[in-house]
């Protein structure tokens, strides 16, 4: 199990046509193997950028980023990736995906397909091994987006808004998922929301991310996920101690998003 | 890793449930009597459909009812003793089905409807052949490297526009006027269309295919060959069928000079002896072998690329 370090990361995009955006800015903090971090924030508060930082897809402009004291400057599997939909290869069955990546490093056929069973188990596949992707609705997609993260045993799944696409209760349905494997597995997920509920129920640790230039404002260490899996959701999430965590970020939130709104506009 | 729970389970019937709502809304369709009634099932119920996209998905009996306008027209204009249209100009439904059958069992100037047809199938399918094998990694270099996109970009873009009768002189002189020629024409007209297909196709990957795909452990040759090739199939696909067309309507000038075989060949002979009942046979076969070509591909396509259009 490996350490997840940020240090004094900064990201600026310069712009084709000139001038150049902030994204980061000395953005620092070290996870633990095994916590479960929420990014919330703004849109634009370059929670993308940071989680694309941490899987190889972009390199800061300062700063640097390591896994297990390794430095990271390329995607690798040990750090796994969720997208939010239609990263998922619909030319292939459920089970090919879940395969990809044990096809890629040449594994043995007959230990993947094991392997494929085992994890369409756990996301409440099973027996949908041989659909089509463009069969499933939204929800079974994402199931099967975990699952094929989930095969190549990552470290750290990192995951961009991967529950963003869904009506309210499928979502509801998929944290309780994201929290089940998160305990079954014991691996570090780096999860960004914009749903504060989603970022107080699911983070065990939880950054509130502030723009121009993006960075860490906020840092809460939270209870809720935990204990998550052992509560009725609803409950916890009607809790006096949640609903006060929940108004508190809101507030806060709403503060960044007014001041966005006089900045742009001043601009205008 | 313990296998599922009760709780996981309900969640996917549930979602089951939700897919399979859609479903019963295909089966009410036609019956008899509902040979002229558009608007069925679930859409009849639709308040507005001009303008979606989802409304507008052809009819048959009014294809029906085209063709038989067709033939009336065509009836009509060679009706009497005083046609409308004469004879040198355009023949009657009899004179033609004559000459069809003339041409079946005679052939035309000493060679069989057969062979004529053998030589231009034959020429227009080597023709696109070869246009997918230059076109298809020309179009994917373009989409995966500058330079190589640099490169070609000015040949594609110069090239593409002219016309390839034009080229015939040139090609006579550098081919010869033998099958060369007429192969290579063909492919001129196939190349370009496979190579902006194929670069459309790889372009159109999202960004969030590759990179889930790298960070499976995928190498650059397993990107291509797993994701951006797949990817791209549609596309490649409606390339093929649009080159197919453009080889046909191409296929009169690629056999213009030194040949007597082939359905082009025969119009250009045909209509110098105003044999305009030949020429309208040879169009007629043209016509009905490249809508059975584009059918096979569209079958070809259901099987090959069932996923098209639902990423
Ligand atoms: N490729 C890029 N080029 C230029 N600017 C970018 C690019 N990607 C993101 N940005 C800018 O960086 C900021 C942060 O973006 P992003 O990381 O996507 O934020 P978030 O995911 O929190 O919405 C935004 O202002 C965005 O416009
Ligand atoms: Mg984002």
């Amino acid at each position: 199990m490996k350490d997840l370090s940020v240090d004094k990361v900064g990201m600026i995009y310069e712009l084709p046509k000139g001038g150049s955006v902030h994204a980061l800015h000395d953005v620092s903090f070290d996870l633990e193997a095994g916590r479960l971090l929420t990014l919330l924030g703004p849109s634009g508060c370059g929670k993308t950028t940071l989680l694309n930082i941490l899987a190889g897809f972009l390199a800061p402009t300062s700063g640097s980023v390591s896994l297990g004291g390794d430095p990271i400057d390329g995607p690798g599997q040990e750090r796994g990736m969720v997208f939010q939909q239609g990263a998922l290869f619909e030319w292939q069955s459920v089970a090919q995906n879940v395969a990809f990546g044990p096809r890629m490093n040449r594994r043995k056929k007959s230990e993947t397909k094991v392997l494929v069973e085992e994890l369409l188990g756990t996301v409440g596949l099973q027996g949908f091994g041989d659909k089509a992707i463009y069969e499933l609705s939204g929800g079974m997609q994402q199931r099967v987006a975990l699952a094929r993260c989930l095969a190549n045993d990552p470290e750290v799944m990192l995951m961009d808004e991967p529950l963003g696409a869904l009506d309210a209760l499928t979502r509801e349905k998929m944290q309780g998922l994201v929290l089940k494997l998160w305990q079954e597995t014991g691996k570090s997920i780096v999860l960004v929301t914009h749903s504060v509920e989603e970022a107080l129920y699911l983070g065990d640790k939880l950054f509130v991310m502030a723009p121009r230039p993006g960075r860490i404002e906020r840092v809460y260490e939270l209870p809720f996920a935990e204990v998550g899996l052992h509560v009725d959701p609803r409950e916890l999430k009607a809790s006096p101690e949640f609903i006060e965590k929940r108004e508190e970020l809101l507030s806060l939130i709403w503060e960044m998003e007014e001041q966005i709104m006089g900045h742009e506009g001043a601009v205008l | 890793m313990s296998i599922d729970d009760v709780d996981m389970g309900e969640v996917h019937t549930d979602d089951v449930d939700m897919e399979g709502a859609t479903a019963p809304t295909v089966a009410a369709r036609s019956g008899p009597g509902a040979l002229f009634r558009r608007r069925r099932g679930a859409s009849a119920r639709k308040t507005v459909t001009f303008g979606d996209a989802s409304e507008v998905s052809g009819s048959p009996p009014w294809s029906v009812t085209s063709l038989v306008t067709l033939m009336a027209v065509w009836y009509l204009i060679k009706m009497g003793e005083e046609p409308i249209v004469n004879d040198r100009t355009f023949p009657s439904q009899r004179q033609t089905l004559d000459a069809f059958i003339e041409f079946w069992s005679d052939g035309y100037r000493r060679v069989s409807l057969w062979d004529h047809t053998y030589a231009s199938l034959n020429r227009v399918l080597k023709g696109l052949i070869y246009g997918v094998i230059v076109g298809v990694p020309v179009g994917f270099a373009m989409g995966l490297s500058n330079r190589l996109r640099g490169f070609f970009d000015p040949i594609v873009e110069l090239l593409r526009p002219v016309p390839p009768l034009a080229l015939l002189p040139l090609f006579i002189v550098w081919f010869g006027i033998g099958e060369s020629a007429k192969v290579n024409l063909l492919f001129f007209a196939a190349v370009w269309i496979m190579v902006i297909a194929a670069r459309a196709g790889v372009l159109g990957v999202k960004g969030s295919k590759v990179h889930a795909a790298y960070s499976l452990g995928a190498n650059k040759w397993q990107i291509l060959r797993y994701v951006i090739l797949p990817n791209a199939l549609p596309d490649i696909f409606t390339g093929i069928r649009v080159a197919l067309g453009v080889c046909w309507g191409t296929l009169v000038a690629a056999e213009l000079t030194g040949t007597t075989t082939g359905l082009g060949a025969t119009i250009f002979a045909a209509s110098k002896f105003f044999r305009m009942d030949i020429v309208v046979v040879a169009i007629i076969i043209i016509g009905v072998i490249g809508v059975t070509m584009d059918l096979i591909m569209r079958l070809l396509e259901a099987r090959l690329i069932p996923w098209r259009g639902k990423g």
